[in-house]
């Protein structure tokens, strides 16, 4: 278990909280602390409330868990949102000269460190620094050396001009002095520093990331939350590589965008959520048949409709299987951290150019606005490999025409995948529609023709499964009775739920799965296990009727669909329940 | 790419199954002299066509082609162009797929203004689908799913070009077969959007505007004095709704296509074996 400090910044919506929390979690990992950060919580009370936590430790953190020890409120409301989280050692810093500030009511003995926020801010040059005075009094209270926020101070205020950075030096020194002289208190918190050098970065960034890195070089999007980081992210970047971003007039357009620029040659992406994929879902057998190299990104978020467009969810699952009409082979990966959201986006590229597919990426708004510390080394430029697949050029396309010298773009190979030839390849020219088509792209009603191509494109998928290794990653007892399987995001709360199980004499074997199509067979896993639960954000339990329908065996279930993530302890006490229930069934079955 | 290219080499071996006299066969002859007169091959060229009637034309036509989702063409083009500028991308459809489910791309890749060209087979008419009203039919045309005419004026699609910022707007009429071609080859060599709408009859479905409508009502621009380059004069032509022209009705001399506003140099297919140069400065972003 992480010796962790959880940290959290709330008010309301326009009062800086993402940016500061920002500018602590980066002085934390510039500290040699691994940081895990999150946005997507329940308000206990009505929407507006907005805040920033951190929960950072010397060891890695992969997750979130129900307890806050220093909490900074701009709000009395922030207060009340977080009294399950606050306890006795809990520091909750706030400005009580402010006349909307006079009732708070610092819960369970927790310690209310009253700050003039406002007051050390114009001090310092101007109240709106006064985020920055609850850093440093932050700072005080944790004995965070206040110098590590100099670098992240200077990194968000760099381009306003060097006064502005020094002001808010000061002003995060106003705080820290404030609280050392007025308050003659030994704090519960050393936030301990080391030698080690980390990044900070979120799922959508890592997604990014990863596609500059595969060599994607055009990518069209529209605005979308939580997949929106992933265009800005690559805006302005992707150019200095050569590339280029489109903001379409919406997602019909983005990914036939797409589709057009990876039927020019280019590894193309788009990158959308729930709503924008339906959108999509027009195109994704035009894809498929047309057999297009394409990489399709959703970061799911709560549905169905507009749904709840900021919280959590992995309610995409089934769309992502089965969206569209008519049979379309496809791939589906969903990273389980946001390390592999980076690895799994060089993937996608490779998968989708070897067998000239749509692959779909699936990520969900919990790795999107999660900010999470890894060494640079996680993110080794040196491992990317790029696999192109069978394209073709001047020198080779003889092999692939035709006796009229017309060029095969569909042809049936033994292993299902055609040549590709970029436009402007001599003799290379070819046509490819949405129609069925012949092996040169060209409409046709032929029974025979119609399932030599339906049969060559299904086998793509066959020859990935014999050349590719689709498995899954697994943690914990390999040998243990409880077997926990969970796809996504749910890796990290998962992993570190299974300290708190240990803790209590439960082993658990947990197998994370980053394939949903293609998948690892789980049946001799789930046959060894006594009981099998699944864990996922659905209400459903779509990967669950995967695993039954794949293993013929029942499995029980751990939903969550409240819009927020699951906590690791909370998992932990879910899954507990659960063994005690399934106990409880076996005993009666037995009867 | 040789220079000796005739039209016929964009010809495939696929016999159009369009009805006999379709406009459509003189419209595709005009594009595919063009495509010829301006140099191009079917190697370096690439055709979106949409679906309908007219989307039938990438199998007619010998070249790189898409024939995609009904009403998308423009977006799978300006993907091939962004990707590839130094492709001819060529897109066409028809008028059910470019004014009405295409309509929101039709504005957005008029103000874009990437260097393609957009021919359009106006024949008022739902063919494919054996004849309902489409976006262009009048207000009082009858069908089988309108009894009573579409009670709706029909979309003005060069009013629409020009209101979103168009640079090049022309129309044609594909009986008229060299006026046609000389147009569509300027839409190529304009730079940026060359949008030609063409009327391009539909002579099973639709007996109200045939052949003899357009041949009696058609004014050829070149024998009045419309100056091209003028926006207000352009205007006015559009807006009159009891004349029909022939010839280019709008053209910006300064235009720019978006491509060469957004820097993109050359192709982007070529790739390296791994990650790119200087990809690890990426990571220390995020230090």
């Amino acid at each position: 278990m992480p010796d962790d400090l959880n940290w959290a910044i709330g008010g309301e919506a326009g009062d800086g909280i993402a940016s500061t929390g920002k500018i602590f979690a980066q002085a934390l990992s510039r500290a040699g602390r691994h940081v895990f950060t999150s946005k997507d919580f329940a308000s206990r009370i009505r929407g507006g409330y907005t805040a920033s936590k951190i929960r950072t430790s010397v060891d890695r953190v992969e997750s979130v868990v129900d307890r806050l020890d220093i909490l900074i409120a701009l709000t009395e409301r922030t207060v009340d949102e977080n009294e399950d989280e606050l306890h006795e050692d809990s520091v909750v810093i706030y400005d009580g000269e402010r006349s909307t500030m006079q009732d708070v009511e610092v819960p369970h003995g927790a310690t209310a460190l009253e700050v003039p926020l406002k007051r050390l801010a114009e001090d310092a040059g101007g109240a709106i620094m006064l985020n920055v005075v609850a850093l440093g009094a932050a700072c005080e209270v944790t004995n965070f050396p206040i110098e590590n926020l100099d670098e992240s101070l200077q990194k968000r205020f760099g381009d306003k001009g060097e006064a502005i950075v020094e002001n808010n030096k000061t002003a995060a020194r106003n705080g820290q002095e404030y609280v050392r002289e007025e308050f003659d208190q030994e704090f519960a918190y050393d936030v301990e520093t080391t030698d080690e050098d980390y990044v900070l970065l979120n799922g959508d960034e890592a997604i990014g990331m990863g596609a500059i890195a595969a060599g994607c070089r055009f990518y069209a999007g529209y605005p979308i939350t939580p997949a929106t980081d992933v265009m800005e992210y690559l805006t302005g970047r992707i150019d200095q590589f050569g590339g280029k971003v489109i903001q379409a007039e919406d997602e019909l357009s983005a990914i036939n965008m797409a589709l057009g620029a990876a039927r020019a040659g280019a590894r193309s992406m788009t990158a959308t959520s729930g709503p924008g994929i339906d959108l999509m879902t027009e195109t994704f057998g035009l894809v498929a048949t047309s057999e297009t190299p394409l990489v399709i990104c959703d970061v799911m978020r709560s549905g169905p409709s507009t749904g709840m467009p900021t919280k959590q969810e992995q309610g995409d699952l089934d769309m992502a299987l089965y969206g569209g009409h008519g049979e379309i082979p496809r791939f589906v990966i969903a990273p389980t951290t946001i390390s592999e959201c980076f690895w799994k986006t060089v993937e996608a590229f490779n998968l989708a150019e070897t067998y000239q597919m749509p692959v779909f990426l699936i990520s969900d708004l919990a790795m999107a606005v999660t900010e999470q510390t890894f060494s640079p080394d996680t993110f080794d430029m040196d491992e990317v490999e790029v696999d192109r697949g069978k394209v073709v050029d001047e020198d080779d396309i003889d092999t692939w025409l035709d006796e009229k010298g017309r060029f095969q773009a569909h042809f049936p190979a033994a292993d299902g995948v055609s040549p590709r030839a970029f436009p402007g390849t001599t003799d290379g020219a070819h046509m490819t529609t949405g129609l069925e088509h012949d092996e040169l792209g060209r409409r046709t009603e032929d029974t025979d023709v119609r399932v030599e191509q339906v049969d060559k494109r299904n086998r793509k998928v066959e020859t990935a499964k014999e050349q590719e290794t689709f498995d899954y990653r697994e943690f914990g007892d390999p040998d243990a009775d409880t077997l926990v399987i969970s796809w996504g995001s749910n890796e990290g709360a998962m992993r570190e739920a299974m300290d708190f199980l240990e803790d209590e004499g439960i082993d658990v074997r947990f197998i994370s799965v980053p394939y949903i199509f293609p998948r690892p067979d789980l049946t001799e896993e789930v046959a060894a296990a006594e009981t099998t639960i699944v864990v996922e954000c659905n209400a459903t339990g779509q990967f669950a009727d995967l695993i039954e329908h794949d293993v013929l065996q029942r499995v029980e279930r751990v939903n969550k669909y409240t819009g927020v993530r699951f906590d690791a302890d909370e998992l932990a006490d879910e899954v507990k329940a659960t063994l005690a229930d399934s106990a409880g069934k076996q005993e009666l079955e037995a009867k | 790419m040789s220079s000796d290219i005739r039209f016929t080499d964009f010809k495939s071996d696929k016999q159009p199954t369009w009805c006999p006299g379709c406009g459509d066969f003189g419209t595709m002859n005009g594009m595919m002299k063009a495509l010829a007169e301006t140099g191009n091959d079917p190697d370096n060229t690439f055709i979106v066509a949409g679906i309908g009637c007219s989307g039938k034309i990438g199998t007619y036509m010998h070249s790189y082609a898409l024939h995609g989702v009904h009403g998308r063409a423009l977006p799978v083009g300006i993907g091939v162009k962004m990707a590839n500028p130094d492709l001819e991308v060529m897109v066409s459809g028809g008028d059910g797929d470019g004014y009405s489910i295409g309509a929101g791309h039709f504005i957005h890749a008029v103000r874009r203004n990437v260097d393609m060209s957009y021919v359009v087979m106006d024949n008022r008419i739902y063919g494919l689908t054996k004849g309902q009203a489409s976006p262009t039919s009048r207000e009082d045309f009858e069908t089988a799913t309108t009894p009573d005419g579409p009670n709706q004026p029909p979309v003005n699609p060069k009013a629409l070009a020009l209101a979103s910022g168009a640079t090049f707007i022309a129309q044609t009429f594909s009986s008229n077969s060299q006026r046609h071609a000389e147009i569509v080859q300027e839409a190529i060599e304009h730079d940026g959007f060359g949008f030609v709408n063409v009327y391009s009859p539909c002579v099973t479905f639709n007996d109200v505007d045939t052949y003899d409508y357009f041949r009696d009502s058609i004014e050829d621009l070149n024998e009045t004095d419309h100056d091209r380059f003028d926006r207000d004069q352009a205007k006015d032509k559009i807006l009159e709704s009891d004349k029909e022209y022939m010839g280019v009705l709008y053209q910006d001399e300064n235009s720019v296509p978006f491509e060469e506003r957004e820097g993109i140099e050359g192709s982007m297919a070529e790739i390296p074996d791994g990650a790119p140069e200087g990809a690890m400065d990426l990571v220390r972003e995020f230090y």
